[in-house]
Order: C-alpha cells, then structure tokens, then sequence
C-alpha cells in the first residue's frame, strides 16, 4: 500500500490529505507582471525594404539582421497553405544496423514548392539534422523540441510498437510547429527536408555548415562587433525568469499527470479482480445470482472505460506535457544567448515577437489538451453512470415482476 | 462550485437514496415483519463514549461503552416525546448475550455481532480500536445486532434479552445463573472435534457447503475492494497536486492567470471529495461483513445438527451393539469377539448366576438404551424441523438484504459518477477561459 500519493520530487513539504485552502503562500512573488506588459503585441518595423526573408538573396550581415520582418501576430488558419503529416512506420535492415523511417507527406501551395505534393521517407536522424540547422541559423528563436533519443526509462525497445507511435506523434507536431512558424516555414533546409530524394538529401547535408549557419555565424560576428553593453536588458531577465519558472511548473504537471497514470493502473489492476469475484459469488447463489451476475458486468465495464480513459491521458496529455518540457528546457538554454547576443538584436524585436508568439501557441496547446482532458474525464463519468443506471433499471423491473415492493 | 453542468441524465426512480437511507429501509422492514417486542418497543444504540476503569486484574483499562435507549412504540406518535429508558454496556457484554443466545437456541441463526477488531483496512481505515470511525461503525453495528435479534421469531421473546435492554445492573449474574456456560463448555468441545456423520441431512450438508462458500467469497470481494479503494484513494488525491501546481503557475501567467487559478480549485475539490465516496463504500463494505459472519452462524447450526445427529447415531448404535450382546448371552453363540468370552473360554464358563445377572444388567441398558434413542430421535427430528424453518428465514431475509446492499452499491457509484460529471465539466469551463 502506498504510504505517500505526493510525489516528493513535485512536493515541498505538502500533504495530500490536507488539502490547503489558502495557497497565497505558495504563489511565487514576483513582480515580474509589470514587466510582462512589455510582451504585448509588437509589431515594430524593421528599418530597410522590408522584404520577407529569403535564403536566396544574398545581403550584408547588417541588412540580413534587419530583415526579421514580422508578419501579423494572429496565425489564420485559414490561410494555412501546407500540411505536412508523418505517418507509416518501416522497418529497415541493413548489415550494419536497423533503423525506422517515417513517410512524410506534404501538401503545399506555395510557390516556392516545384509540385503541390510531395512524399518522402524520412529516419529520426534527418529530423535531428533538420533541428540542428534551424537552430543554427536562428539562434534568438524558439526551435520546437523532438522526441528524445533514447527513452531511459524502464527497458523500452527502440523497436517497441507504443514506442514508434508516440514517436511518431511528436515528430508529425514537430514538423506541424515547424511549418506554421512565420521564419522556419520558409527555411530551405525544411523545403529540401520535405521535398529531396534520400540521395539529394544526403549530399546536401554534405555541404557543410551551409549558408545558413554562415549566417548564423556572422550574426554573432556582428554582435560581438557591436559588444559593449554591460547589462542585460531587462526584458531579457524577466523572459530567463519566466522561462525558469515555467520549466519548474510545466515539470511538477508532467511529473503529476504521469503519477495519475500509475495510480489509475493500479487501480485497474484492484478492480479487475471485482468482476469476477461476483461472479464467483453469483454461482452459489439462486434468487442473487442475476443481480450478482448484473453487477459482475457492470464493473467489467467500468474496467474497460477505465483502461480507455488512462490510454488517452498517456497519448494526449502526456505527450503534449513532455513536448513542453522539452520546449522549456530549450528556453533555459538560451542563457548562453546573452554571451553572444546583445542590445541591438534585441532591439530589433526578432527574440520578442518569436517570444511572444511561442507564448500564444504554448498558451493554445496547454488549453486544448487540458480541455480535451475534461472532456475526456466527463465522458468516462457518464459512460460509467449509464452502466450503474442500467443496473437500477434492471433490478427495478425485476422487482416490479416478481410483485415485490422494493423498499426503496 | 459552480454548476455549469446540464443534467440531462435521465434520473431513474429515487437514485439518490443515501446508504443510512437505506440502511433505515432495512430497519423499517425489520419493523414492518415485526415481532411482538417490536411492535411494542423502539430500540437504538444511540452514543458511544469512552471510559476508563479498573478491570478483573485490577489493572487500568480504557474501553467504550455504548448507549441503549429503549421507548415504547406509543409514545412516538404522541406529542410529547418521553426521555426513552436507556442504559449503557460494553461490547463484551454483547458478546455475553450472543453466547447465551447461541447455547440456548442452538436451532437458531444467530445474528452477527461487528466485528471486535477492524479486519480488510486499507491504508486511510484505522484498525485501531479506539479510532472514532471505528468505533461509530461499530455502533451502527450493534444497534443492527439488536434490532436483528429483535426481529426474530424466537429470540425475540427471550426474557435475558429483554433484561438485556432494560436491566442494566445484576444482569450478567442473571445470565450465569442461567447456567447456560455449562452447557457451553460443552457444546463447544464437540462442535470443535472431528467426527463422522453416517447419514446427516442432505439439506444441511449443502448448507454447510453454501456458508463455506459464501465465507469464502465475500471474505475475497471485502479483501479486493479494499485495495481498489486503496487506489482509488491515490488517484483522486494526486490530483490535489494538479491544484497546487496549477495555482502556483497561474501567479507567473498573465492572460491564463485566472482559468488556471480556478481549475486549479477544482482539482482541490476532486482530490477532496473521494473521502466522502470512500465513507459511504465503508457502509456497504459494514453490510456485506455482517453476512460474512452470518455465514459463520448458518455453519454452527448445521455443526449442531450434525452434532445432534450424531449423537443419535452413538445411541443407536450402543443400543445395536448391546441387543447383541443380549442375544449372545441368550444364545450362548459368541459372534462378536470380546476378551471375556475368551477369557471364559479359556478359564470356563461362567456360572448360570452370573449369566443372569449380566442379562438382567442388559435388558435395563438396553430399555434405557430404546428410551435415550427415542429422546435423541425427536431431538433431532425437533431440531432439523425448527433449524430447517428458520434457515429458510435466513435464506429469504439474506436474498432481501444484499439485493439492497447490491442496489445501494450501484447508487453509490452513480453518485460518484455525478460528482465527477460536475467537477470536470467546471474545470472545463475554466480551462476555456485560459
């Protein structure tokens, strides 16, 4: 029996069985509120032409900083022009290992697309690659988070088949963020990622840092030119803080929600052993064994419902969870940017709109998979009700049958 | 809370009844059927409270006594509501009563007493004796206890039982002047030895078989609930962290401050409310302990018939064994080896005197022997008729009872179902507003 339901990792000091009623003791105090107005929406404008990014125009270091144009803040949807999706799974054996590709599928009206359709076959390692490049060359932007390598915990199979699915999942959002991001979307490494033949593709790859880290590069360069601020911007501490402190926050929820995971398994397994123990009893019964026999059915189902409902939190909640605690962990990383970064990359707003725009997807993601969650949990109530109602009724019609009164 | 929810589940008939709902169905019918005492008499075991004394080793003890109050019937349909007579005992003095009740209608099924220690406890249960909880169920259990007595066709009239309610003082002396302990000792020591029945009766064998069975099966549900309740325990109130943690991110939140806040009591209440659903699943837990140790009582009255038969079986077969002998005698033929026929064999026969007398000796035990098997006989045609009748009882008032406690379940679990219906569509509402 477990002694303690709080995972002490997630807990300081609280007990689970005092629920406490004021929690102003717990609120972090921060002062940062005011500070956050300054992640209002921004469009400040940039200085030269204007035009949108694009790899094939060849500028100076200074112009190419200037020319993170922003485009709206709001995504309309139904503007969406690409749709990418992963999906089918193989297995591929060669002499020197084995290794799961991925069938990528995109469906494109854009022009600098050659076709509207594309389908191509790609293995993790591409993504890492592709990952890698955007990073490179947008050093100050938020890079969505792929799944994890290897997968530590317990002895699970890179070849396992829950595994590959929920690979799968991420990889398929991964490359979804990917192409609604206002600047990765147009990136030439995502067109070749989708587009290229797997020879293409490699000798691409072959082409060494490319353009577009050369970029990154001179950026830097640029910055460590213009070098002579002390402090850092304010703005920049308070995003390091929230960043911290959301990484803090969005880790206690996973670590929670998976602990509600293993109790419900648990759970289950309790339960699972119900069923037939009134049916058990319901075999040395003669006016009790229908509504034992009832009952016995009854929990069956509510086992069944019960299984349902903990595979969707593992394949919806979970997984968005650990998305995002990817994702701030990718944001605490970027302390390393005020090493290299300075004033003037901030001041022309590319960092802060990215924030700002990262915040509002964030914002979107957590809320319609709490929501789905909900619902999902209110959907296992009512099923459950039906099947303990239907009993009620059952036994009413019995009684009503037999001409007994029941007392109830 | 606010209720955001529709309810649009079709409520079927009276799914709210609560389990002390039911629980006072249970009496009404105990009422309803009511014997004489009943219908003259309302009986409850209305408080418990702790005391501490000295007990037979002179040593200080703490233990609970429990409050009797007995009113007649009349009296609560007039207006003025007279103090009921009341008085107080302990749970060792219910147990006296039981044994009593058990020696002295061996025929009968006897009720059940709540169990003297907190068995199949799970992790939030305490099996401490003394715990409140504890010792509130125990209460119900005892009032249960009386009113079943009560409401039996036999006991119902026993004068101990009635000093019981209303004497409180000399009535243990009153109860071991009975003698009844004799007759205890005794009855035990068989009913604990192993012996061989020729011929019992086939329905109490099956009976014995049945209260194993139904020993054995509810002793193996109380076991899983218990530990599905342990679990449900921990799932609900991990979701408590959801509520701290929730509060604790919405203070570093701007826009999704306020929908995470408020969700996050939500979850508060969640996590709060399995304490109440785990409550009331311990009442039905109570009812089906009371039949597991009904099962108990339904296998002592099949041992006693057993016992009873054979105890008609030794007298017919000494009374066998000493016609023979008779015969033998009569007949000089030695059929049946003994050593003093072949002592008188080997050493001479015995004189015609001596012969005499010997047959003489056996025509008394054998005339005492006829007259033991005839009282034996009708003792067992008694007992199988009167055991036989209120096993029936039993058998219709056990079908009766746990269908209630099987209908009360599903309730239960409705009302479980509901609660969450509410809770997470009012997440949902603040999740919305994220």
């Amino acid at each position: 029996m477990s002694a303690s339901v709080v995972d002490n990792t997630v807990s300081s000091g609280n007990s689970s069985v005092a629920i406490p009623t004021d929690i102003s003791g717990q609120i972090l105090d921060l002062d940062e509120d005011d500070e956050l107005e300054v992640f209002s929406k921004d469009t400040s404008t940039t200085q030269t032409d204007g035009s949108s990014f694009n790899a094939s125009m060849q500028t100076s270091p200074a112009s190419m900083i200037n020319q993170y144009k922003f485009e709206e803040e709001e995504e309309d949807a139904d503007t969406k022009d690409i749709f990418v999706t992963v999906d089918n799974p193989e297995s591929h054996v060669t002499a020197i290992e084995t290794y799961i590709t991925y069938r990528v599928e995109t469906k494109t009206t854009r022009s600098e697309f050659d076709s509207s359709e594309f389908e191509v076959r790609r293995r993790y390692q591409d993504f890492l690659w592709l990952k890698g490049r955007l990073e490179e060359a947008h050093p100050t932007l938020i890079v969505h988070p792929l799944p994890e390598k290897f997968v530590m915990k317990g002895m699970v199979e890179r070849f396992n088949e829950d595994f590959i699915e929920t690979r799968r999942r991420a990889l398929h959002k991964f490359l979804n963020k990917i192409a609604e991001h206002p600047i990765f979307s147009s990136s030439e490494d995502f067109k070749i990622f989708l587009t290229a033949g797997s020879g293409e593709l490699t000798s691409h790859k072959k082409q060494g840092p490319g353009f577009l880290s050369r970029m990154g590069e001179t950026v830097k360069a640029v910055a460590a030119a213009v070098r002579g601020v002390r402090n850092r911007p304010q703005e920049f501490t308070d995003m390091q803080e929230y960043a911290e402190a959301f990484s803090q926050k969005i880790s206690s929820l996973d670590k929670v929600t998976q602990r509600i995971v293993r109790e419900q398994k648990e759970y289950l397994e309790e339960l699972k052993e119900c069923g037939p123990t009134y049916a058990l009893w319901s075999q040395s019964e003669q006016e009790l064994a229908e509504p034992l026999k009832n009952v016995a059915g009854c929990v069956d189902n509510c086992c069944k419902e019960t299984e349902e409902q903990v595979k969707h939190l593992n394949d919806h909640l979970i997984p968005v969870l650990h998305e995002y605690v990817l994702c701030a962990d990718t944001l605490k990383m970027r302390d390393e940017l005020d090493k290299a970064e300075d004033r003037l990359e901030w001041a022309n707003n590319a960092l802060k709109t990215d924030w700002t725009r990262w915040q509002k997807v964030m914002r979107t993601d957590l809320r319609s998979a709490f929501i789905d969650t909900a619902e999902r949990n209110v959907s296992y109530y009512e099923k459950c009700l039906a099947v303990w109602e239907s009993f009620l009724q059952s036994q009413r019609t019995d009684a009503e049958g037999n001409g007994n009164v029941d007392s109830s | 809370m606010a209720d955001s929810g529709s309810e649009d589940i079709a409520v079927i008939g009276n799914t709210d009844l609560t389990p002390s709902e039911s629980e006072n169905n249970l009496k009404n019918t105990m009422v309803e059927k009511g014997t004489s005492l009943l219908k003259k008499m309302e009986i409850s075991v209305a408080e418990a409270e702790k005391r501490t004394g000295k007990n037979a080793v002179n040593m200080q003890e703490t233990y609970t006594v429990y409050l009797i109050e007995t009113r007649p019937v009349d009296a609560a349909s007039e207006e003025t509501n007279p103090v009921p007579d009341s008085l107080w005992r302990r749970y060792s003095e219910f147990e006296l009563l039981r044994n009593y009740l058990l020696v002295t209608y061996p025929f009968a099924v006897v009720p059940p007493l709540p169990e003297k220690r907190a068995e199949f406890v799970w992790h939030k249960l305490s099996a401490d004796n003394m715990d409140p909880d504890f010792v509130e169920r125990r209460r119900v259990g005892l009032e249960n206890f009386l009113l079943r007595v009560a409401s039996h066709p036999a006991l119902s009239s026993d004068k101990i039982f009635y000093l019981f309610l209303t004497e409180e003082n000399g009535w243990k002396e009153t109860v071991f002047e009975t003698g009844f302990q004799a007759k205890a000792d005794s009855r035990l020591k068989a009913l604990n030895a192993t012996f061989r029945v020729k011929n019992p009766d086939k329905r109490f064998v099956e009976m014995k078989h049945y209260g194993d069975e139904l020993q054995s099966v509810i002793s193996q549900l109380l076991r899983v609930r218990a530990r599905a309740a342990d679990r449900l325990y921990g799932v609900y109130k991990v979701h408590g962290n959801y509520g701290r943690v929730f509060s604790e991110w919405s203070a570093i939140e701007k826009e999704m401050g306020d929908g995470l806040q408020s969700a996050g009591h939500h979850m508060d209440a969640y996590a709060a409310s399995v304490d109440d659903i785990l409550e009331e699943e311990e009442h039905y837990a109570d009812q089906l302990k009371e039949y597991l140790f009904y099962s108990d009582a339904l296998r002592t009255v099949c041992r006693k018939h057993e016992l009873t038969q054979y105890e008609l079986e030794m007298a017919v077969q000494d009374l066998t064994s000493k016609k023979q002998q008779r015969e033998e005698l009569a007949t000089g033929t030695i059929r049946t080896f003994s050593l003093k026929g072949m002592t008188s064999k080997l050493f001479g026969q015995e004189t015609p005197e001596q012969r005499e007398a010997k047959l003489k000796m056996l025509e008394t035990q054998i005339e005492e022997g006829e007259e033991l098997v005839k009282e034996r006989n009708s003792e067992c045609d008694e007992f199988v008729k009167s055991a036989w009748v209120d096993i029936e009882r039993f058998k219709e008032q056990k079908d009766h009872d746990l269908r209630e406690s099987l209908i009360s379940y599903a309730i239960m679990q409705i009302s479980m179902c509901k609660k969450g219906i509410q809770v997470w569509n009012n997440a949902k509402e603040c999740f919305n507003k994220m």
